[in-house]
């Protein structure tokens, strides 16, 4: 699923990127890496970004940019 | 010695080196690149030292060509030291840099800053565990209280004086790197409970889709009210002495004629820069500072997001707009935090739309007073419609190749004094170094121009676009003489037209149209030179053209609608 459609406050792992070479090296250059444990935090109104925490810091993310980010749900311990 | 810093984004790097810049600050191109470090010599423990700031964010990337470049400089001979700063809060993420730099051949240091907030988490760092793993040294730093800098860089300049040891072999991808950095911070940082609710519970009200923007508009209101304020406070006096040391100056030299017209032209420049500098630019760049430090701004831009998008830009862009109301010049500055060319193009030549509190001083002197309070709050909705149009045209022409915003949201700081004061200065030398000595050179030539008595050359300038719009033939001086401070507009109506009375010699649909033009042609020369040195010359060039077309667009707009509707 992509990060756009978790819901909030569900633990999320990120497994990859869509949109190429160019859009990965942005996500690496603000410390989003494939395998990085996420959660949505915040949803700002009028289809605004998302508020996604990972790894203790937030980061904003339009819902351009959370449509080409793929995760999986992580499982319950 | 030189010694460059190098850290990610949000480390408090700029905190650091604004807290040690002394009295002399260079930027500097390396290579024939457009990649710029800023320069500075400062003084630390008796010793005078280049402190070079590097873009952490270029050592991340991959093709990045300026990585390439800063990796270079950073490994040629011209840098004595490395310092790494690291935010110890959130470690993980600043150790990658810090095991990309380990295969850097200088002496590094690892200053571990915001110990402070790492302390309020409940963090406990092992730093000498930290230095082992890695083999350099490791130092505890809070640069936003000053606390550990002289230690910092007494460590390494003795850092720079020895060869480095064995280090830890960073891994060879930036995923394993990753990875690497997490098991370090892992291994060398102890969890605590995290106590920091009070940042959840004041963002739960600063952005709530309600309150947010509610506590949004109360903030700005405060801070225009504010600027305003001070302004009014010091720009009459501040105009006054300027008046009286002009009249003294002129009668202590005798002075006739040409001279008397050089003098003034030259003293109107320098009072022009005096009265932007003063009352606006320094009381509107020391509140952004304290915005931008407590970490307002960000949420600004995670509220407006949506909103700008529909003109074409993203959250971030809204900083420039809430900054032109009171003053392009700081607004243009502002564009300098968006990372695409094409955004900061389309919010510079937005911004210079907005009208400045020069402009609000036209507004007020002509349509509030001549024709009513609610014709002038129809002009700025009617501005903020032009804008909005002239954003979704721009951002169609243009279009963007990035999917949107990526911010982060910093946890909230309280400012320092010196912190904001320094950033203010910085920025308030620019404007007086770059763009104050052409402004005061303008000055005089549109004084010598007037005093040979070519000022009807200018009127048959700017007459096809008075007589475009309806105007009498000599307001195009006034109208030329707004480029110099657009307050001059006003003043110079009342000299052109030989009456302050303007409701006798212009009929409401002139001064409304006038009025319009005013807001939207060409920014001031001090707007202009901002311009140039954020977007280059042609950039600058694009602008101008952009806002005569959508003044003369908006100003024709204004005369035919409002004629139609006045029958």
């Amino acid at each position: 699923m992509r990060l756009i459609e978790a819901g909030l406050g569900i633990d999320v792992r990120v497994i990859g990127f869509e949109g190429g070479a160019k859009f990965e090296e942005r996500m690496l250059q603000h410390g989003l890496y494939p395998g990085d444990q996420a959660r949505v935090v915040r949803f700002a109104p009028m289809r605004g970004p998302l508020l996604v925490e990972v790894a203790g810091r937030e980061i904003a993310l339009g819902r351009g940019v959370a449509q080409k980010i793929f995760v999986e749900a992580l499982p319950c311990e | 010695m030189r010694i460059a810093l190098v850290g990610r984004p949000n480390c408090g790097k700029s905190t650091l080196f604004n807290q040690v810049a002394g009295y002399k600050a260079d930027t500097g191109n390396f290579h024939g690149t457009t990649v710029t470090f800023t320069e500075s010599k400062v003084r630390v423990a008796g010793q005078v030292i280049d402190l070079v700031d590097l873009p952490g964010t270029y050592l991340m990337s991959g093709s990045n060509p300026a990585e390439a470049v800063a990796k270079e400089y950073l490994a040629s001979r011209a840098v004595d030291a490395v310092v790494n700063v690291a935010d110890a809060s959130h470690l993980a993420q600043s150790l990658e840099l810090t095991l990309e730099l380990l295969t850097v051949n200088q002496p590094l240091v690892l200053a571990l800053n915001m110990m402070d907030e790492a302390l309020r988490m409940g963090l406990k760092v092992d730093g000498p565990g930290l230095s082992r793993a890695l083999g350099v040294p490791v130092l505890p730093l809070v640069a936003s209280k000053g606390r550990g800098v002289r230690g910092l860089f007494l460590s390494a300049l003795e850092a720079a004086h020895q060869t480095p040891g064995a280090r830890l072999t960073p891994a060879a991808t930036p995923q394993a790197r990753h990875i690497q950095a997490q098991e370090l911070a892992a291994q060398f940082v102890a969890p605590g409970a995290r106590t920091l609710t009070w940042r959840d519970w004041l963002d739960d009200a600063l952005l709530h889709p309600l309150w947010g923007y509610a506590a949004l508009l109360l903030i700005l209101l405060a801070f225009f009210q504010t600027v305003y304020g001070i302004g009014r406070l010091l720009e009459p006096p501040l105009l006054a002495l300027f008046d009286l040391l002009t009249v003294r100056l002129t009668a202590g030299l005798g002075a006739q004629g040409l001279i008397l017209a050089l003098v003034v032209g030259i003293f109107q420049g320098v009072s022009a820069g005096v009265a932007i500098v003063l009352p606006y630019l320094l009381p509107f760049l020391l509140g952004l500072g304290v915005l931008e430090d407590i970490g307002y701004l960000p949420r600004v831009a995670f509220l407006m997001d949506s909103l700008m998008h529909r003109i074409g830009l993203h959250g971030k862009a809204i900083v420039p707009f809430i900054l032109g109301y009171g003053c392009n010049v700081p607004a243009v500055m502002s564009t300098r935090t968006l990372e695409e060319p094409r955004d900061r193009f389309i919010a510079a030549a937005l911004a210079t739309l907005v009208p400045c509190a020069a402009r609000l001083s036209v507004v007020f002197g002509l349509v509030a007073f001549y024709l009513g309070p609610l014709a002038a709050l129809g002009l700025y909705v009617f501005n903020l419609f032009v804008i909005a149009l002239t954003g979704r045209i721009l951002s169609s022409l243009l279009p963007e190749d990035t999917p949107g915003l990526i911010l982060e949201i910093p946890p909230y700081r309280t400012p320092t004094l010196k912190a904001v004061f320094n950033k203010a200065w910085f920025r308030i030398r620019e404007f007086v170094v770059e763009a104050w000595p052409t402004l005061i050179a303008g000055s005089a030539v549109l004084a010598l121009m007037n005093f040979f008595r070519i000022s009807f050359l200018l009127n048959w300038l700017a007459w096809p676009f008075t007589w475009l719009m309806g105007l009498p033939f000599e307001t195009g001086v006034p109208l030329l003489f707004g480029i110099l401070r657009k307050e001059l507009s006003l003043v110079m109506l009342g000299q052109a037209l030989g009456s302050m009375n303007f409701g006798a010699v212009m009929t409401p649909t002139q001064l409304f149209t006038f009025t319009v033009f005013v807001v939207f042609y060409v920014p001031c020369v001090a707007t202009l030179l901002m311009l140039r040195r954020e977007l280059g010359t042609k950039g600058m060039l694009w602008i101008t053209l952009i806002t005569v077309i959508v003044a003369l667009a908006a100003a024709l707009l204004a005369r035919f609608g409002l004629g139609w509707w006045l029958g």
